[in-house]
């Protein structure tokens, strides 16, 4: 009841605010009117009124939208000093607000799936501590076993062919056990999800597609579609903002349908079946009450106690233990320290924002001082006046954060359009609520920040009746009315006395005014050029991370070479070999091949494989390496060096003793000091061995900054089978991508029905492979340029407002003989300290914050000496820049400018 | 005089009104000057003060204002005490009657 006379009082007066003023005029001259003629007054009345009218909180609101009117009026009269605010917050604001866009999803926010938290990615634990794929017969032990999950998961990629089309086409996709999309907590928006029923060898063909699959074709769902030649039946849409993190552009899902018998090699007589091949992704649900740590804890002893029904083989020995991790940290680790370190980029960009915004509301409220003066003598309080600058910076501000949000938009777009291959969650990125709410609190937080500084600098020293006080004590001094209007009139003369002393003290309390505020913009510049100089110093040190691993030779050279991958899903190498000659004969193709695995390409292929005998201390003879399957004339077309014996050629076929190559340090690492020619090696206890005739140089596979190199090579018909996905290498005489639709065309003339995709030049696949370096520095050069602008403007504004207030001050010293020369000096002398002492507080912030993007930096020092003197070499130059400006105006100053300033 | 007139002491003004209400709706000035009558002086009411308080307590719910002729033909604001009102009085009166008989026997025990 209570409270909605407060709402509905309050409302009525802010709406009628007229009518009832007139309403308390009426009661209080009512009320006067009875009173003894004595102790009428009209100061009284008033009062009295003033008193009523004060009361509620529709008043706290009311005052808010004078402050907020005035604070229109005043932005509004000066448009260029308000564009330049607005728009330096709004390059804060919406790039911060960006990058938070794209960081928030992929860093904080929760995964999109039910109790995300809970699901987990548990993987083998290789060499090293690498995490490696597991195998089947893992998943089925702990399925059996673990008492941690209340599902447990496998899956692993899968891109078939859809040819149903008229076109063939090759989809993103994954093969998974049943209890998958149940692990992730997401059912189909359509049809059913996958029964467990079915996930057996030889079970039905069944599939779920993707939303973005079954808007391209509402009538899939019930029907039939051809993958890989083989009919599956759709049963299902998946939602439209599934955010299928393992697999981002997966389309289609069916059933894995393990066999677990299935020898893994094609060969006869092989008792090692696929069950122990390494090559499945596993995720798990944990069971409710059940901890992280508790379920570390249980994996861990399973791995280590095997138990006799689960026979393990000696390289899925589970010896080394699993690992688990939350699918989040799965997915994100990659990308965490370089999108950190672009969020730290981002804070600095937009803390220069601010300390510039601050910078320009304090110079401009040394202008304003007579204006509060005048407001302090009409009574108002210091808060009132802090109330209303305030007001004026979050004014400001929220023009700022307006723009900024448009910008962030477009930010967003861009960024999503620049991100690596590797970031995941991109379908996440964009304006939503929590970035909005977000923008929001940086607006709210910047107006406060750049708007109190100036207030209380400028308010400080103000001379005012105190008009806090008179408030609250307006009851009794309404008692002593006659007393008071006594006492103000002494109050007054004292007042006028008291000026009267102070205007004789005033040049000097001035002097020390403006020093105290101009040592506060001096810090804010020193502040300026100090964050920006860790900018900078990231960016170059980024920079010149990129030129150091660009300047690493991967192996191969990738001029004049195209690649494309060929995908055939019965695996015909009669296929492959046609058309491998078909591309050779292409006109302007000078040499051609192709490999089960291209460098670069993203992929990576390990194998184990065995020794006949090595001079490795470990016993086992076992190891890993690099498989390249390949045909003949795909070392030459790579360019990849022959160190030592032959290259393989067409006689190394079927029937032929195995021929294989092996890479330089491979042979180092695991036959040191031995010949590597003529040793042999097999894959798999009952292969055939393999004798090595050749070593050839090393490739870099992964990624320029990665040093697994060891490889082997062998060819197509002496392997154990014919891969379904080969990437065909072409060298041409002119232009590579200009020959692709020549190469497609011979292709597509032996099997029009093969999908061809990933055309790309290698020099595409190179600077492609570092494409999150180069996301990062391109983020933190704009950032970097940002900063280094913003910090000129900055030091350019507090100098030349400087010039301004000190040219009685230079026309004397020009009066006195200073030389034009003298004064420029004095001005740059002035500007460069202030740049110096910035430059060396940064370089402490620069080498604290360089270590955190170490993890990104290649072939340099986080204490590049060159950076840091490039750096601030770029710095010292621009300030200068900024220097000289003032400089020139104050030695333009002539001498009778003393004798006119008053 | 003025020297003689104490202020209505902190927090004894709504008490004030409420009980003087509670007698028959009155307007401002009618209550200040019941005040003044009842407590012969003791208690000096002032406009400002006396309208404010009247607005919060309606804007609590104990009172309600309503405009009305009075009997010399002239429209005021007339206040009356709603159930909510009684209700509060009788709060007050309980809690001002504790207060005071506290102080009171800390007078005497003093004396």
């Amino acid at each position: 009841m209570s409270l909605w006379r407060h709402v509905s009082r309050g409302l009525r007066v802010l709406t009628h605010r007229r009518a009832t003023d007139q309403d308390i005029a009426d009661e209080v001259q009512h009320y006067l009117d009875q009173m003894a003629p004595e102790d009428r007054s009209a100061a009284r009345a008033t009062m009295a009124r003033e008193h009523v009218r004060s009361y509620g909180w529709e008043n706290a609101i009311d005052q808010v939208l004078v402050d907020t009117r005035y604070a229109a009026r005043r932005l509004l009269a000066s448009p260029g000093f308000t564009t330049v605010c607005a728009l330096t917050l709004a390059v804060g604001i919406g790039t911060s607000t960006a990058i938070f866009s794209a960081v928030y999803p992929i860093l904080f926010e929760p995964l999109p799936y039910p109790d995300a938290g809970r699901i987990l990615m548990i993987s083998d634990r290789g060499a090293g501590g690498s995490r490696v794929d597991v195998t089947f017969g893992t998943y089925a032990e702990l399925g059996a076993r673990s008492r941690s999950f209340s599902a447990l998961a496998v899956v692993e990629p899968w891109q078939p062919t859809l040819t149903s089309r008229a076109e063939p086409e090759r989809l993103d996709g994954q093969r998974v056990s049943a209890s998958y999309f149940r692990t992730l907590g997401i059912t189909p928006r359509l049809g059913r999800d996958f029964d467990a029923a079915d996930d057996r060898p030889h079970g039905p063909n069944v599939v779920l597609v993707s939303n973005a699959l079954w808007q391209k074709d509402a009538s899939i769902l019930g029907k039939q579609i051809t993958l890989d030649g083989d009919r599956y039946t759709v049963i299902g849409v998946m939602p439209a903002g599934f955010d299928n993190v393992v697999s981002p552009s997966a389309q289609v899902w069916s059933l894995l349908q393990y066999e677990s018998s299935a020898p893994f090699f094609r060969d006869a007589g092989s008792h090692y079946t696929r069950e122990w091949g390494h090559h499945l992704a596993m995720i798990g649900r944990l069971r409710s009450g059940v901890t992280l740590d508790a379920a570390r804890r249980e994996i861990d002893d399973l791995a280590r106690i095997p138990t006799p029904e689960f026979v393990r083989p000696s390289w899925a020995s589970l010896a080394d233990g699993l690992t688990v991790h939350a699918l989040q940290d799965d997915v994100t680790s990659g990308v965490r320290p370089a999108l950190l370190a672009i969020l730290g980029a981002v804070l600095l960009v937009l803390t220069i924002a601010c300390v510039n915004v601050t910078n320009l509301l304090l110079a401009r409220g040394v202008q304003r001082r007579g204006e509060f003066a005048m407001r302090a003598a009409l009574g108002a309080g210091r808060a009132r006046i802090i109330g209303q600058l305030v007001t004026e910076s979050l004014l400001l501000a929220l023009l700022g954060g307006i723009l900024g949000l448009g910008l962030a938009a477009i930010a967003t777009r861009t960024l999503v359009a620049l991100s690596p291959p590797e970031l995941p969650r991109v379908d996440a990125i964009g304006i939503n609520g929590s970035v909005f709410l977000y923008a929001f609190g940086v607006t709210t937080v910047c107006g406060l920040l750049v708007g109190l500084v100036p207030a209380l600098q400028n308010t400080a020293n103000l001379r005012q009746r105190q008009p806090g006080q008179q408030r609250e004590q307006r009851e009794q001094r309404e008692q002593r009315e006659q007393r008071e209007q006594r006492e103000q009139h002494e109050q007054r003369e004292q007042r006028e006395q008291r000026q009267q002393r102070q205007q004789a003290q005033q040049p000097q309390q001035r002097h020390q005014r403006h020093q105290r505020h101009h040592s506060i913009r001096k810090a804010l510049v020193v502040t300026e050029v100090a964050l920006s100089l860790v900018l900078l110093v990231g960016a170059g040190l980024l920079l010149r991370s990129l030129r150091s691993l660009f300047g690493v030779p991967p192996g191969f050279n990738p001029s004049h070479v195209l690649t494309m991958q060929v995908q055939d899903a019965q695996s015909r190498y009669a296929f492959f070999t046609r058309a491998l000659d078909a591309v050779r004969r292409v006109p302007g193709v000078t040499s051609a091949g192709y490999t089960s695995q291209l460098p670069l390409s993203g992929r990576v292929d390990g194998y184990g494989a065995h020794m006949e005998s090595n001079t490795r201390t470990d016993e086992s003879g076992d190891f890993s390496a690099l498989r390249y399957t390949a045909s003949p004339g795909y070392v030459e077309t790579m360019g990849i060096a022959l160190r030592r014996g032959r290259l393989l050629d067409e006689h190394d076929i079927a029937g032929q003793p195995h021929a294989i190559l092996v890479s330089e340090s491979f042979a180092k690492r695991n036959l040191a000091g031995q010949d590597p020619l003529g040793q042999r090696l097999r894959f798999g206890p009952d292969t055939v061995w393999s004798t090595i005739v050749g070593v050839v140089g090393d490739v870099k596979q992964q990624s320029l900054d990665g040093d697994e190199t060891d490889a082997v090579y062998n060819t197509t018909s002496q392997w154990v089978w014919v891969d379904v996905k080969q990437s065909f290498v072409v060298h041409t005489q002119g232009g590579p991508a200009a020959l692709a639709p020549a190469v497609k065309a011979a292709i597509w003339s032996v099997d029009k029905d093969v999908p061809i995709v990933q055309i790309a030049t290698m020099n595409d696949l190179v600077s492609r492979s570092e494409a999150k370096r180069q996301f990062a520095l391109t983020v933190f050069e704009a950032f970097g340029l940002a900063a280094l602008a913003l910090a000129a403007i900055g030091l350019y504004g507090v100098l030349s407002g400087g010039v301004t207030e000190r040219l009685r001050e230079i026309g004397l010293r020009s009066a006195l003989g200073a030389s034009p020369s003298d004064i420029v000096t004095l001005i740059i002398r002035q500007g460069m300290t202030l740049a110096t002492l910035g430059i060396a507080l940064g370089l402490f912030g620069a080498i604290v914050a360089s270590r955190a993007i170490a993890s990104l930096l290649f072939g340099i020092s986080s204490l590049d000496p060159t950076t840091y003197v490039g750096v601030i070499a770029v710095l010292l130059g621009v300030s200068g820049l900024a220097c000289w400006l003032p400089a020139m105006r104050a030695s333009g100053v002539a001498p009778l400018i003393a004798l006119r300033t008053p | 005089m003025e020297e003689k007139n104490t202020d209505v002491i902190q927090g004894t003004l709504d008490l004030l009104i409420l009980k003087t209400l509670s007698l028959a709706p009155l307007h401002g000035f009618g209550i200040a000057r019941r005040v003044e009558q009842v407590s012969r002086g003791v208690f000096k009411v002032n406009p400002g003060s006396l309208l404010v308080a009247l607005q919060r307590l309606e804007r609590a719910g104990w009172l309600d204002a309503e405009w009305r002729q009075t009997e010399n033909a002239r429209r005021a604001k007339f206040y009356t005490l709603t159930k909510a009102g009684k209700k509060q009085l009788e709060v007050e009166t309980e809690d001002w009657t504790r207060r005071a008989g506290a102080v009171m026997r800390l007078l005497k025990a003093e004396g």
